[in-house]
């Protein structure tokens, strides 16, 4: 039994790794469209997952084969290319596509809902349980008097 | 007060249900659009080439007049569906109709707007496709309502049709050219 539950947490472990160092690699990135320098090639990969793309939506530029996360992924490169900061490019991207080009929203006034909501619906959830608790009955009710142990004992003697 | 206890947490949750099913009704391809209400991001494009050219378009071509802007592609089937509509709206003369030709190669475009008729004033190439970025575009065809004061109205994702025209895009360019 154990030795079963051992080998089950091996295979486990074994697939998250995989999983893990194959989400590491940009799989859309094209040779012709990498930067010289690993630093700055880097940068842009960093920056490629953080881009939605438009087009597919659920990916990222770095993961999506559509023709315009291509074109972003080179805008990307020569935009720090010609020296811009990370934040820079994408604050460039955001001018054109807005806020939702970002896969991790900004928290703005837009976005309070998407951030806070499902911990604010936890809060109240909670906060409700407690409340409804709080108002039961207490759960040690006064002590006997001597006419109620009288009849206690007589209805336990009937009993038995 | 029993009572409203007791109904509170389902107004809550069908509350919840209408918040979902509204979503639902949304149609999560037409995005929110960054330049509507921006202005006219700066572009210079040449013409494109072959029978059916147009002198090309920049930023300072789209200022005096509210008009229309659309991204346009010989390879795009929707742009085809659309075009009967920018055709009308191009006979009745009202508005100015810009083309920005999308990644289109040679002189496909000119063999395009020559079988199915050319509603553009001016068209600039977009060979590279570095405009469209610069306009937010996520594909073709889409359509953007201009001022005529160097500001974006109004942006249609996808082909217009006689609806959007009626309801939207007219009302509007009458509104700008009060």
């Amino acid at each position: 039994m154990i030795s079963a539950m051992k080998t089950a947490a091996a295979i486990f472990l074994a697939l998250t790794l995989t999983v893990g160092i194959g989400g590491g690699i940009a799989r859309a990135v094209e040779p012709d469209e990498m930067l010289s320098d690993p630093g700055l090639e880097q940068r842009a990969r960093d920056i490629g997952q953080r881009l939605r793309c438009l087009v597919c939506q659920n990916q990222s530029i770095d993961d999506s084969q559509a023709d315009l996360a291509r074109d972003l992924r080179i805008l990307v490169r020569q935009r720090l290319k010609a020296g811009d900061s990370d934040q820079q490019v994408i604050d460039f991207v955001v001018a054109r596509y807005g806020d939702f080009v970002l896969l991790k929203p900004p928290v703005n006034k837009d976005t309070l809902a998407l951030w806070f909501g499902p911990a604010a619906l936890a809060a109240l959830g909670i906060a409700g349980i407690v409340f409804y608790f709080a108002r039961q009955p207490k759960a040690n009710p006064p002590p006997l008097d001597a006419a109620e142990r009288e009849r206690l004992q007589s209805l336990l003697r009937d009993d038995s | 007060m029993m009572r409203f206890k007791f109904f509170l947490p389902i107004a809550v949750f069908v509350l919840f249900l209408a918040i979902l099913f509204d979503s639902l009704l949304h149609d999560p391809s037409k995005l929110p659009s960054a330049l509507v209400g921006k202005p006219i991001p700066e572009f210079d494009l040449p013409p494109i080439s072959g029978p059916q050219a147009r002198p090309g378009l920049k930023t300072a071509d789209l200022a005096g007049k509210p008009g229309i802007v659309n991204f346009f592609a010989s390879w795009c089937i929707p742009c085809k569906a659309e075009h009967p509509l920018l055709l009308r709206l191009a006979d009745s003369g009202a508005f100015p109709i810009y083309g920005i030709n999308y990644k289109d190669k040679g002189d496909a475009a000119a063999q395009w707007l020559q079988e199915l008729g050319n509603p553009y004033s001016r068209i600039g190439a977009d060979t590279a496709g570095r405009v469209g970025i610069d306009w937010g575009i996520y594909g073709v065809p889409e359509t953007f309502v201009i001022d005529g004061a160097g500001k974006i109205l109004y942006r249609q994702p996808g082909p217009l049709t006689s609806t959007d025209l009626e309801t939207k895009i007219l009302p509007l360019l009458k509104q700008a050219s009060k």
